[in-house]
């Protein structure tokens, strides 16, 4: 069943209630988060999602922010941080660790179906055998799930491996496979495989800041592969570690990013935190009803991004797009938005 | 039921544990060494063994030695073992 079914109106009327569910269930199980939504003068009823606290996403670095007794807690999620930086932690209960990986499979199944796909990974195993297993690692391992005959591009002094992916494209370059890798990743070596990936599904995350510096854009991207790799299915994904689990993701038209029925986002005016309309950038919210074992229903992220258009692309609900970083915010990793996107 | 001792085998082989090692109880990261590049290992290693594709969501709720003789048994793969 897919993940990508509530228009606009539809999906206000099932997160409202949940969410506040949500807001009061962590009021009383997190002492700090109960201390910060007093000092706010939060209280319901909230007659909208827009009207819900919300909570910065930096607290998550600097308060214990956890819902269930210290016993229960099964993992902790860090994000990457730069150096000298505080990373977030995030608090699940063995119950939050199951769902998380569910909804985000449930998520990705719109565009990759339910089988396991042969899988092209755009990095070096190397990654994902570090003992501090590093947010792009994390993220590399999480994906690893969708996909079988796990095959690295760049061998482990970071080259790229023609050997292996020639051989991967001999067995399975004739049917769906999956491509997935952080999005500059993709960039800088995808193109250089000189390889016909048309049969491919590119899966690929982690932010265009690095891109951006090259004025590298969104629609430059996906114009390029088509040309130099033959790859027509491409998804960007948007996801933190805040909010593990839950990932927006990009259209088949690379119209936009869409929101997973059980979750939404709210453009807000940096100036006056009121709800932005389509067309006008602001900070993005994002709201899920996956953290159940720590306060991050309700999140203020520290993007910047627009609301395109509601209920008027290939899949209902508001579709949206990242513009950047907010000028003051400081700065991430830039793979820190994957996380930990399965356990 | 022999194809529970080879899935015990695939358990131990697959998860780096000594032979004879007891696995009926086993539950994901419940042990260092069933992390999740192990859980992969295990899953394709399973399929090798019974001839059987393992779906996402099949493989991420395979939480368990019990989830994964469910498993195989819903793939008809314990009956003709």
């Amino acid at each position: 069943m897919s993940v990508f079914r509530l228009t606009a109106d539809e999906r206000e009327a099932a997160l409202l209630p949940r969410l506040a569910e949500l807001t009061e269930w962590h009021r009383r199980a997190c002492p700090p988060y109960q201390r910060i939504l007093e000092a706010i003068g939060a209280a319901g009823p909230y007659e909208r999602v827009a009207d819900l606290p919300w909570l910065p996403v930096r607290l998550f670095k600097t308060h214990e922010l956890r819902s269930v007794p210290e016993e229960q807690v099964f993992r902790v999620l860090t994000s990457s941080g730069t150096t000298g930086q505080a990373p977030s932690r995030v608090y699940l209960d063995r119950e939050a660790a199951a769902a998380q990986p569910r909804m985000l499979a449930a998520t990705l199944r719109a565009v990759l179906g339910e089988r396991r796909l042969p899988m092209l990974i755009v990095d070096s195993r190397a990654v994902t055998r570090a003992t501090a297993l590093s947010a792009r690692g994390a993220g590399v391992l999480g994906m690893m799930n969708f996909g079988r005959d796990h095959t690295f591009v760049l061998d482990e002094r970071g080259g790229l491996d023609r050997r292996a992916v020639e051989a991967f494209l001999a067995r399975h370059g004739h049917a769906p496979f999956l491509v997935f890798g952080f999005t500059f990743m993709v960039w800088l070596h995808l193109p250089a495989l000189r390889a016909d990936l048309s049969q491919g599904v590119l899966i690929h995350s982690g932010g265009w800041k690095k891109l951006a510096d090259q004025a590298v854009d969104n629609a430059a991207f996906r114009r390029r592969l088509g040309a130099e790799c033959g790859l027509s299915r491409i998804h960007d994904f948007y996801g933190m570690v805040e909010q593990i689990g839950t990932v927006f993701l990009e259209g088949p038209e690379g119209d936009g990013l869409y929101c997973p029925d059980f979750a939404d986002v709210v453009i807000r005016d940096p100036e006056t935190w009121r709800e932005a309309p389509p067309g006008v950038p602001g900070v993005i919210e994002v709201v899920s009803t996956l953290p159940t074992s720590y306060p991050g229903h309700v999140l203020l992220t520290e993007d910047l991004g627009v609301v395109h258009g509601v209920d008027d692309g290939v899949w209902p609900g508001k579709r949206f797009s990242v513009l950047g970083r907010l000028p003051r915010a400081e700065t991430r990793g830039c793979s820190d938005t994957a996380g930990e996107v399965a356990a | 039921m022999i194809h529970l001792d080879r899935l015990r085998d695939v358990f131990r082989v697959s998860l780096g544990l000594p032979a004879g090692a007891d696995v009926d109880d086993l539950r994901y990261r419940a042990i260092p060494q069933w992390d999740s590049l192990a859980h992969m290992a295990l899953v394709a290693a399973i399929e090798d063994e019974f001839d059987i594709m393992i779906d996402t969501d099949e493989m991420i709720d395979m939480s368990s030695f019990t989830h994964a003789v469910r498993l195989l048994e819903k793939h008809g793969a314990g009956a003709s073992s």
